[in-house]
C-alpha cells in the first residue's frame, strides 16, 4: 500500500490544547509543512506570541522563543538581525498584531525585515474569553461588546493586510482563508511564497489567516466556517496585497 | 571623553555585539557613539521604533546568543520593564544601561537618582532581582561596563549600569582594558540557533500555568540570586575606621560627599563614607558590623530618599539614620552637605 498522506515532521506529537473546531491547528499544520518542504526545520526559530497560540512551542518542531504580548515583531528583530542565516517567523493572533502590537509590526515592515509573519485573525480574544478585538466585525457580539460591536462607538475594524501593504519596505502582504479545504491549500501557497520570500532575501512577509474561534464567537464548528465565509470574507477580502515582482 | 562615550567605547572592548537603542536625554551620546563604532567593530547598531521595541530585541538578539546592550533614561527604562521581567524570567544574558534624570513622570532631563527603586526593586512584574552597578567615576564606569557582560555570562541574567546625567555629561581620562575585545559567547545548550535536525527543538519561555512548576521555577532563580548577594557585593568604605558620622551615598552623589567627609576632617570632624557599587546586591554587611565611633548614619541621594530604606534595613535601628537629599535635577553642593553634617554632630539633627 502507498502511502498519500503522512503527518508532518513539522509538528511534534504532543497533542494540542485547542478547542474543537479552531483553526489554530492548520495554521500550525501550514506553518510546519511548508518549512518541511523547504528543509527548513532545523535552521528556523520561531516567535510564539501572548494568545491561545502561545504554547505552539510544544507542538512546532522547531527552536522557539516566547515573547510578550504584541512583542513578537521586535523579537524576531533581534534574532535576525543576530542570525541572518536563519529562517525567523512570528505567529501572532489579531489581539496581538492589530491591538497591543500595532507599533512592532508596522516598524517591523517598515524597516523591511526579513521575517515571516503568520497572523492568525479569528476577529476575537480568544484565550481571554471572547472579547472584542479590533478587528471584531460591526455588529459581532463580544463578552466587552454585549450588543455587538458599535462602529459609531468603536469603529471600524482594522484591515491589517491592506495597511501592511502600503508600508514601503513591505515585501509580500496576502490575506488567506482557512474555512474550506479548496482555501486551505491556497493558503499553504500563501505561506510558501512568505518564506520563500524570507529565503531569497526580499525583507518582510505576512500572511493573515482568516480564522474561526468557535468557542469565542459561541457558534459549533461548522457554523464557524460558514460564519467566516459569510461575515469575514465581504470584509476582509482575499487576496495579494503586495508581492515582489517575481514571487 | 564623555562618560556616555566611555561606556560605549568600554561595551565594544567589553564584546558587546548588539546595540538597540531609542533616543532619550541624557543619553544620546552611548547610541550615537555605537551607531558610529560599533558596525566598524563588526557589530550592529539599530534603533528602535521605542524602548519596548528595543528591549525586545536584545530579548531576541541575546537569546540567538549575541552579546547584547541596550542603554535609556529614565522614562525609556520605566518603559522597558516588562522586558526586563521577561529577560529576567527567562534568564537572557544582556546589559542595561540607565542614565538617570529626574522623574516622576517626563520629569526633567538634569542629573537625579531617583530610580534607585526602578534599579532595584524590579520595575516589572513578579518575584526578580537585576544586579546593579553603580560608577562613581568615567574609569570606574569603563571597567564596570566591561565587568557587566562576563556578570551577565555568569549568572545568565540581565545586568544594569546605573549612571546619572551628571557622570554621562562630564569629561574625565580613562583607561580602558581592550584585552577582552575577543571573547566570543560560548555555545550555550539555551542559544537558539535551530536544531539541526540532531537535537530536540529549544524552546525560551516564561509561562508556566501549572503553579507547582512556577513555583519550582521561581525558587530556583531565588537560590541564584542568593548566590549573587553572597558573591557580588561591592562597595567603597572611605574613611570610615574611626568615623562618627557615616554617610552613604551612591555614583556621582558619592564623588561630592567624598569632599563634604574631607572638609569635615579639616574642620576636626570624623566623617567617612561607605559607597555601594552594586546597589543589589546592597552592601548591608558595610552596616551590619558600623565602627564603634559611628553615632549616626547619613543617607545622601539626588532623590527623596530611596536607598534610605536599604540603609535602614541594614542599620536595623542600632543608630539613628537620617536624609539628606536634592532633587528634580538640583545637585547638592558640598557645603549643604557639611552644613547638615555638623547640625547632626551638634546633636541638632532636625
Ligand atoms: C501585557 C498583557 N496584556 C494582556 C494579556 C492578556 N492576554 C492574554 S491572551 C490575550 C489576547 C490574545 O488574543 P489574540 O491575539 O486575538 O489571540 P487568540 O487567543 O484569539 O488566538 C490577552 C489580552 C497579557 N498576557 N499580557
Ligand atoms: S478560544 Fe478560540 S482561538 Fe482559542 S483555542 Fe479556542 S477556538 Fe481556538
Amino acid at each position: 500500500m502507498s502511502v498519500i498522506f503522512s503527518k508532518t515532521s513539522g509538528l511534534t506529537e504532543t497533542a494540542t490544547h485547542y478547542c474543537p473546531g479552531c483553526t489554530h491547528g492548520i495554521a500550525h499544520r501550514l506553518v510546519a509543512e511548508v518549512l518541511e518542504e523547504l528543509g527548513l526545520l532545523g535552521e528556523t526559530i520561531g516567535c510564539a506570541s501572548v494568545g491561545c497560540s502561545i504554547l505552539s512551542y510544544n507542538y512546532l518542531n522547531v527552536d522557539m522563543i516566547e515573547c510578550s504580548h504584541g512583542r513578537a515583531p521586535a523579537v524576531a528583530t533581534g534574532i535576525k538581525r543576530t542570525v541572518p542565516e536563519k529562517t525567523v517567523f512570528t505567529y501572532q493572533g489579531d489581539g496581538d498584531l492589530a491591538s497591543i502590537g500595532t507599533a512592532e509590526i508596522v516598524h517591523a515592515a517598515h524597516r523591511g525585515e526579513n521575517i515571516t509573519v503568520i497572523f492568525v485573525n479569528n476577529a476575537i480574544y480568544g484565550m481571554t474569553g471572547g472579547q472584542m478585538a479590533p478587528t471584531t466585525l460591526a455588529g459581532q457580539k463580544t463578552t466587552t461588546a454585549p450588543e455587538g460591536r458599535q462602529p459609531e462607538f468603536s469603529g471600524l475594524p482594522l484591515k491589517m493586510s491592506e495597511m501592511l501593504a502600503q508600508v514601503p519596505s513591505a515585501s509580500y502582504v496576502e490575506r488567506v482563508s482557512l474555512h474550506h479545504p479548496k482555501y486551505i491549500r491556497k493558503a499553504k501557497k500563501a505561506v510558501l511564497r512568505a518564506f520563500t520570500c524570507q529565503m531569497e532575501h526580499r525583507g518582510f512577509s505576512l500572511v493573515e489567516l482568516l480564522s474561526t474561534c468557535p468557542t469565542g464567537w459561541g457558534l459549533d464548528p461548522i457554523d464557524s466556517l460558514e460564519w467566516l465565509e459569510a461575515n469575514m470574507i465581504p470584509y476582509y477580502p482575499l487576496g495579494v496585497f503586495r508581492a515582489p515582482e517575481e514571487v | 571623553m564623555k562618560g556616555n562615550e566611555a561606556l560605549a567605547l568600554a561595551a565594544i572592548h567589553g564584546g558587546c555585539t548588539h546595540f538597540f537603542g531609542y533616543p532619550i536625554t541624557p543619553q544620546n551620546e552611548i547610541p550615537e557613539f555605537l551607531a558610529r563604532e560599533l558596525p566598524k567593530a563588526g557589530g550592529l547598531f539599530l534603533q528602535a521604533e521605542s524602548e519596548i521595541a528595543a528591549v525586545n530585541m536584545l530579548y531576541g538578539a541575546a537569546a540567538a546568543g549575541a552579546r547584547a546592550m541596550i542603554s535609556s533614561s529614565s522614562p525609556g527604562l520605566a518603559l522597558m520593564q516588562e522586558g526586563i521581567s521577561m529577560l529576567a524570567a527567562t534568564e537572557i544574558p544582556c546589559v542595561i544601561v540607565n542614565v538617570m534624570r529626574g522623574g516622576p513622570g517626563l520629569g526633567g532631563i538634569q542629573p537625579a537618582q531617583s530610580d534607585y527603586f526602578q534599579m532595584t526593586r524590579g520595575g516589572g512584574n513578579g518575584d526578580y532581582r537585576i544586579i546593579s552597578l553603580a560608577p562613581a567615576t568615567l574609569q570606574e564606569s569603563a571597567e564596570m561596563m566591561q565587568e557587566a557582560f562576563a556578570l551577565a555570562q555568569k549568572y545568565r541574567t540581565p545586568v544594569f549600569i546605573v549612571s546619572d546625567g551628571m557622570l554621562g555629561q562630564m569629561m574625565e581620562p580613562v583607561e580602558l582594558n581592550k584585552s577582552r575585545s575577543k571573547e566570543r559567547v560560548a555555545e550555550q545548550p539555551w542559544i537558539l540557533t535551530g536544531h539541526h535536525n540532531n537535537r530536540s527543538p529549544r524552546t525560551i519561555k516564561s509561562l508556566r500555568l501549572d503553579p507547582a512548576e512556577l513555583e519550582i521555577h521561581n525558587l530556583r532563580l531565588q537560590e541564584k540570586y542568593k548566590r549573587i548577594s553572597q558573591a557580588e557585593v561591592r562597595f567603597e568604605a572611605y574613611r570610615e575606621v574611626d568615623a562618627e558620622l557615616l554617610f552613604c551615598a551612591f555614583g556621582s552623589t558619592a564623588r561630592i560627599v567624598k569632599n563634604s567627609v574631607d572638609d569635615l576632617h579639616q574642620k576636626g570632624y570624623r566623617a567617612g563614607l561607605i559607597r555601594p557599587q552594586t546597589l543589589w546586591p546592597f552592601p548591608a554587611l558595610a552596616f551590619r558590623s558600623l565602627p564603634k565611633s559611628c553615632r549616626s548614619v547619613i543617607c545622601v541621594e539626588m532623590n527623596c530618599g530611596q536607598m534610605l530604606d536599604d540603609v535602614k534595613l541594614a542599620v536595623e535601628g542600632r543608630v539613628p539614620v537620617h536624609f539628606y537629599g536634592r532633587c528634580g535635577g538640583m545637585i547638592p553642593e558640598p557645603e549643604e552637605l557639611t552644613a547638615r553634617a555638623l547640625d547632626i554632630l551638634s546633636g541638632d539633627s532636625q
